[in-house]
């Protein structure tokens, strides 16, 4: 089955609904009724709280999960199961243990069974992008917070997909590395033109990396309101527009985000 | 010499102080046992003095009395036994035990069977080994294959059950197949579990090839240590008892190497 989509627009997400059923517990309604579409080579920010139904939306865009209602297209095709092209920084992270840096990395195009040479050298060169250079080697148990994060990252890129879904992907870091990773992944987006999907709770955050912001509600998660974010780059988190843009989204939250 | 220096010889020092602690324990231990014997406390009829099992450990490299083989043949049939039941369970086990833990009808259509078997002392299997396949090689080493099979399953079972499943997802967001996930993400991910399995089999194996000798055999150190008996010889038997403990002690410092090589990633 394929759809009609507006020249431009790579993903669209239409009416999807999804609600757990648990023994002995009220059905848990997660997302409700969700419609969006995602631009070729966008930063498309989901903001919403904690808890709200944010990585279960992702898992039924990259196809990990089948919604209840509703589905999700990727140039004019359903999707039914994941496919390579979409590639997911997880929430969790889920580095392999056993799998050193550079192992981790390039497990994606392993899986594709794509050469060793070639595999390692496209490993390497996000390797060097996230600037772990050095470190391809070491276990991830060994690294910090930050640079397991830019492993994962670096394993999502080096499969070489064409939407990439960050799913808060700096939720665990502290304030400083937070920083620095979003300025990181601002410097690395730039570099490595892909459409994102970026998912986070932090309202700074949203604004300081994308091109268009959509707000959505506590659980189930629904479609708030969209803002098309026309700061220049890079951003200045004390300039007055980003500061009035700041407390227009704050002011549309039931919570402090 | 800087501190930290000082601070590792220090700890040297106090290794080597413990060191000579253990060894005083232990040539207390023989001195007394030695002294008991030789004063007639102990009656030679019933234990023999350590020297007495030195002696007898140097005649049997080429003595064959009272069991009829050599130590050295001895060890080498016990080994064989053990080893080919062992290693049997191992490339058996291990497999069955992940593929069961991955695949759901496989589970259920095995599952009941293991169940049934599980409980069953690898002891109480003898008899009937001994009628199907006398008590050759062949029925020690299917003892000891019972004995080892059991821990390699459960255990390699229950760790590719605890997969995680971001690791799952991830491998599905690359678009590997099932089977592919199971080999890249499950194996591995189980194979500290799959190890504890086999390190309980390893015991298992060892200790009821002497129980399997014991009752049925015609070579071997349990075989020798009950020819021991008969005889009347507790320096033999004593002899096969330390042999066996040895060559136990030997196996599991081997398999924690290998295990530390093949699991460094859970150690590092
Ligand atoms: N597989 C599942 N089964 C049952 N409930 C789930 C499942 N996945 C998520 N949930 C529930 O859905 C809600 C939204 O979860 P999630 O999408 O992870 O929120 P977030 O917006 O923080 O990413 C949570 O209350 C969570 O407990
Ligand atoms: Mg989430």
């Amino acid at each position: 089955m394929s759809m009609e989509q507006k020249a431009g627009t790579r993903l669209i997400v239409k009416d999807v609904s999804k609600t757990f059923y648990q023994k002995k517990i009220e059905p848990h309604h997660v997302v409700d009724k969700v419609s969006l579409e995602v631009k070729d080579n966008e930063f498309l920010v989901l903001l919403g709280p904690g808890h709200c139904g944010k990585t279960v939306l992702l898992n039924i865009v990259s196809g990990l999960m089948p919604p209840d209602e509703g589905s999700v297209y990727l140039d004019g095709e359903k999707i039914t199961k994941p496919n390579p092209k979409i590639g997911m920084v997880f929430q969790k992270l889920g580095l392999m243990p056993w799998k050193t840096v550079i192992e981790n990395v390039e497990i994606g195009p392993k899986l594709s069974g794509i050469n060793v040479k070639t595999r390692r050298e496209r490993a390497e060169y996000f390797i060097d992008l996230v600037g772990l250079k050095g470190f391809e080697n070491s276990y991830p148990h060994q690294l910090s917070g930050g640079m397991k994060q830019r492993v994962g990252i670096a394993r999502a890129y080096t499969n070489d997909p064409e939407i990439l879904i960050m799913d808060e992907p700096f939720g665990q870091l502290d304030a400083q590395t937070r920083y620095n990773m979003q300025n990181e992944i601002s410097r690395i987006s730039e570099h490595e033109k892909r459409t994102i999907i970026f998912v986070t709770n932090n309202i700074e955050e949203a604004l300081y990396l994308g091109d268009r912001i959509i707000l959505f509600t506590e659980c189930p998660a629904r479609v708030k309101e969209i803002y098309d974010i026309d700061l220049k780059r890079p951003r200045d988190m004390i300039d007055p527009e980003f500061l009035r843009l700041r407390k227009m989204i704050s002011n549309n939250t039931d919570l402090a985000l | 010499m800087n501190n930290n220096n000082l601070l590792k010889k220090g700890r040297r020092m106090g290794d080597l102080k413990y060191m000579i602690l253990s060894v005083i324990s232990v040539l207390t231990f023989l001195l007394i046992w030695q002294l008991l014997v030789i004063f007639g406390v102990l009656s030679t009829r019933t234990i023999a003095a350590p020297t007495q099992v030195l002696v007898t450990f140097f005649e049997k490299f080429y003595s064959t009395a009272p069991d009829g083989a050599t130590i050295f043949t001895n060890i080498a049939v016990s080994l064989k036994v053990s080893l080919t039941g062992f290693f049997s369970a191992i490339i058996i086990g291990t497999p069955l035990g992940m593929l069961m833990g991955w695949y759901k009808p496989l589970d259920r259509f095995i599952r009941p069977l293991f169940e049934i078997i599980r409980p069953i002392p690898p002891i109480a299997w003898i008899p009937l080994t001994i009628l199907w396949v006398g008590i050759g090689l062949g029925a020690k080493a299917m003892i000891i294959f019972f004995s080892a099979f059991v821990p390699c399953v459960i255990n390699s079972y229950t760790g590719i059950k605890l997969t995680s499943q971001v690791h799952v997802s991830v491998a599905k967001t690359f678009g590997a197949s099932n089977f592919k996930i199971f080999r890249t993400v499950g194996v591995p991910s189980s194979m500290p579990m799959a190890f504890a399995g086999i390190r309980i089999a390893l015991g298992n194996s060892w200790g009821t090839l002497v129980a399997a000798e014991l009752l049925a055999a015609n070579a071997g150190l349990g075989y020798m240590i009950m020819m021991g008996r008969q005889f009347v010889r507790p320096d033999v038997i004593i002899l096969g008892m330390l042999t066996i403990g040895i060559l136990g002690f030997i196996f599991t410092w081997i398999f924690t190497k290998i295990e530390n090589v093949v699991v460094r990633w859970r150690t590092l």
